[in-house]
């Protein structure tokens, strides 16, 4: 492939693929991102290969292996195209029935499709577009995701890639892209949402005739994959954004600060930098424009802090990563002490949509501060876990109602947490509060970079503190001490209350705690961390009370807070649960009603879960007595005759 | 240098572009406490215990004064409620680490911190890291260095070097605002490597 020289050869590149390319021909576009490879997606690839090459179809059908598009809950998953047919759950053995059925004989397969829950008649759903998950979404950034190969950059061509490029390089000025993005009111998509105009006119005023900019893909949030998905599964639109925000600030070196833990994004990035060096949308002269810009990729080691945009700088250059003070801010003094420009995997994506679609494409959606898209990964105790690309200006209550089908079994909603360890719990009383920076930020939450984990009644809320503040003990850099120190003093009392030492007084320690953490910490790591800690509190400072007085965790989570007791009247002495008992714990046998040894017991709630409802023998207890055990001579069970 | 004009504590402050409002403070004989800053090393705004007030185009922050550069009209204030507040809580997890040191014990009294308000902590160390910073940026030898991350963060000296550089030096010993950092030695010389006495003894 020679280099592509101007807006104008790309443009009739871009013809002749479109051209080769038929638009009726069956293609099979099966998911192949982090989330469906882990359920099998691989043999489910391997399986169509050789079914397509079996049935003699290798020129009739095209088999496309592409990145993310959400439904992770459901994988493996594929779509069949041009008809749009959805298949969920897909298995191996499912291969050589969707070649002969749906591809030769162009029947749909009943039974790999999408079953809309809790309706008599069963309805199915063919198109992926009508699927209520796809339906409530706005896609405009994870769309193109199961268009498209990662690994083709011919792929991303056809969708329209780098036409956003050729515009900005060849017919805008720096300022008016700078100006663009300004008025497009993107807010940034790593966490604080800061407006990301604003930060590119600061680098670009910045006097240096070295600058950098630099994708921060350090996504380290628990149960948040938003920014893998985008990176894996359509990494030339991040790098066409980097490359846009390079002209438009004035720099020349651009940074992929990527996790290593995330091996199929490092790949995926880095042949697409090599795709995008060989056609001349990185290198010298980009288009004939004029503009040079190379991007170098590097892997961060595993910290959680390399988030924080200065500790990335720290780490990049070498050193430790440990948040520096600012200011100066990275727009003066960056990486290297150069002026830099650092924003997120998804701001970054969001660039070309502007650059081709003008600022008011984001404008109008969105709320009056927050404008555009958000992609959320949406984990917990909801029915259709995955990631979700919605308008900004949704309720939390669409998001977790129409989008992900509501809570599992038929549980209570108690709590979504936005944010990651920097955000907050969220209770039913505000969940048709709007997704926006400011909103959020109200009730105690944070936008944060994405992750929304759900919690049903099951989930104690003194535990889901415990995890984050444990989360931030191990994350923290461990330099300043208002975050070092107050985050250990405050994971320590909460552990004592969720092991029941609770002692009066302290949830006004924490409250002390958290104040002194948030207002003195060095960087937003600790200036956020006791979010979660202040949020449970002021929405479930019962629960807090309910360990700390009672000594009794209503939920039922805090092991050294509940025992597992077998009612005698009820034990019919089935087995079930003593068989079952990984502890041994169980003391019993045939027509001998069980009795649980609370000192061997580990809570581990098996007998509570096996025990037949019909029966409901064992029940939970917390903030009360074990009752003492029936005496050894009373727990024989009558046999009842069955002569008579 | 230009000069840059400022307030703290009610009193109109001039100071030069660059300088941090602790070295503002320091020159205007206003009194600011710190752990972690010594004057031969770099601002590293760890302890915190100069956190002030700074005000600036209404809004008001808690920054550390070590290392805030000054800006025109800034509004400082070196003890509010808040300030105090703060201090007072962050000496109180230190304490929990070296309730007897002394640098500590004088700042409890003026703030009021109770030293046995949280549970005492195995190590000394409260992590100020000038015994770090002095070895690495004076010395140039990095004997001794941070290990781990977050609560488990620790200082520990690199036997390889400290073998070889530290009998002679031991100047980091008195920078130490707590014991920690002798004993620090004092266990890695005992565990990894033998005594010059030892040696000469032992007659090789």
């Amino acid at each position: 492939m020679p280099r592509i020289n101007s807006p104008a050869e790309l443009e009739a590149f871009r013809k002749d693929i479109i051209s080769k390319r038929d638009r009726n021909k069956p293609c099979i576009a099966v998911c192949t991102g982090t989330g469906c490879l882990a359920l099998g997606a691989a043999n489910v690839v391997t399986a169509l290969k050789k079914e397509i090459k079996k049935q003699r179809l290798g020129t009739k059908v095209d088999l496309r292996e592409t990145g993310c598009p959400g439904f992770c809950e459901r994988g493996p998953l594929l779509v069949i195209y041009p008809e749009e047919i959805c298949y969920l759950q897909v298995q191996p053995g499912d291969a050589e029935e969707i070649i002969s059925q749906t591809i030769v004989a162009k029947k749909v397969i009943d039974r790999l499709l999408y079953v809309v829950p809790s309706t008599k008649s069963d309805e199915k759903i063919v198109r992926e577009s009508e699927i209520p998950f796809y339906k409530n979404q706005l896609r405009n950034l994870i769309g193109n995701n199961i268009k498209l190969d990662p690994k083709s950059i011919d792929d991303y061509l056809a969708v329209g890639g780098y036409a956003a490029l050729a515009k900005a390089l060849c017919q805008e000025t720096p300022e008016h892209v700078v100006d663009l993005v300004k008025s497009s009111k993107l807010r940034g998509r790593g966490g604080a949402g800061f407006p990301a105009g604003m930060k590119w006119e600061f680098a670009r005023k910045s006097p240096n005739k070295t600058k950098y900019v630099i994708v921060n893909a350090d996504e380290g949030d628990p149960g948040a994959f938003m920014d893998r998905a985008l990176l894996e599964g359509n990494p030339h639109s991040v790098l066409e954004g980097l490359t846009i925000g390079a002209y438009a600030i004035g720099a020349h070196e651009g940074y992929i600060y990527v996790r290593q833990e995330y091996p199929l994004a490092v790949e995926n990035a880095g042949i697409a930098i090599k795709q995008a060096e060989k056609y001349g949308f990185l290198g010298e002269n980009i288009l004939g424009s004029g503009f040079d810009f190379t991007i170098t990729m590097h892997q961060g080691a595993g910290a959680f802090v390399c988030g924080e945009e200065t500790a990335l700088l720290s780490s990049l250059e070498g050193k430790p990563g440990e948040p520096r003070p600012r200011p100066p801010y990275p727009a003066v003094k960056g990486l290297w002490g150069k002026p830099t420009n650092i924003n997120n995997v998804e701001t970054w994506a969001n660039i070309p949509l502007i650059i081709n679609n003008g600022a008011d494409f984001l404008t109008s959606i969105g709320t009056e501060g927050s404008k555009g898209t958000k992609i959320f990964s949406l984990v917990g105790k909801v029915n259709n876990t995955g990631l979700v690309e919605v308008p900004m200006g949704i309720t939390l209550r669409d998001i977790i109602y129409k989008v992900g089908g509501g809570i599992p079994e038929g549980k209570k909603f108690k709590a979504v947490q936005t944010g990651g360890p920097s955000g907050g719990c969220i209770p039913e009383e505000h969940l048709d509060i709007k997704v926006d920076f400011d909103e959020l930020a109200k009730v105690g939450a944070i936008m944060g970079s994405g992750g929304m984990i759900v919690m049903d009644e099951d989930t104690c809320m003194v535990d889901v503190a415990k995890y984050f503040l444990d989360f931030l003990s191990d994350e923290s850099c461990g330099k300043c001490s208002p975050c070092r120190e107050g985050i250990r003093q405050m994971l320590k009392i909460l552990t004592n209350i969720s092991e029941g030492r609770g002692r009066e007084g302290d949830i006004e320690l924490l409250e002390e705690l958290s104040e002194a953490t948030g207002d003195a910490s060095l960087c937003a790591l600790g200036r956020t961390a006791p979010n979660p800690v202040l949020s449970t509190i002021r929405y479930f400072r019962d629960e807090y009370e309910a360990h700390i007085k009672e000594k009794r965790c209503p939920a039922y989570v805090c092991k050294e807070l509940i025992s597992y007791y077998i009612d005698p009247d009820k034990c019919k002495a089935c087995m079930i649960c003593l068989r079952k008992c990984p502890a041994e714990a169980i003391i019993g046998g045939k027509n001998k009603i069980h009795v649980i040894d609370q000192g061997k017991c580990t809570k581990c709630g098996t007998c509570f879960e096996v025990c037949p409802d019909r029966f409901g023998a064992v029940t939970r207890l917390s903030g009360e007595p074990v009752p003492p055990s029936i005496p050894e001579e009373k727990r024989i069970i009558a046999k009842k005759s069955k002569k008579k | 240098m230009s000069e840059i004009l400022l307030q703290i504590d009610g009193r109109e402050v001039k100071a030069k572009k660059g300088m941090t409002i602790l070295e503002a403070a320091q020159s205007a004989g206003i009194f600011i406490p710190t752990l972690c800053h010594h004057e031969q090393l770099e601002p590293y705004g760890a302890c915190r215990i100069c956190t002030v007030e700074a005000e600036l185009g209404g809004r008001t922050n808690l920054v550390a004064a070590c290392i805030y550069p000054v800006e025109p009209n800034l509004v400082v204030r070196t003890r509010s409620e808040k300030v105090d507040k703060t201090r007072k809580i962050l000496l109180e997890q230190f304490l929990a680490h070296a309730p007897d040191a002394p640098a500590l014990q004088d700042l409890a009294q003026e703030y009021g911190a109770d030293k046995d308000r949280f549970e005492k902590e195995s190590s000394f160390c409260i992590l100020c890291g000038l015994c770090v910073r002095y070895c690495a940026e004076v010395k140039k030898k990095n004997a001794v260095g941070f290990v781990e991350r977050g609560a488990r963060r620790e200082i520990s000296f690199v036997p390889e070097i400290a073998s070889k550089e530290c009998w002679n030096c031991k100047e980091c010993f008195p920078l130490c605002p707590t014991s920690y950092l002798q004993a620090a030695y004092h266990l890695t010389e005992a565990l990894a490597f033998p005594s010059p006495s030892f040696e000469s003894a032992s007659g090789e």
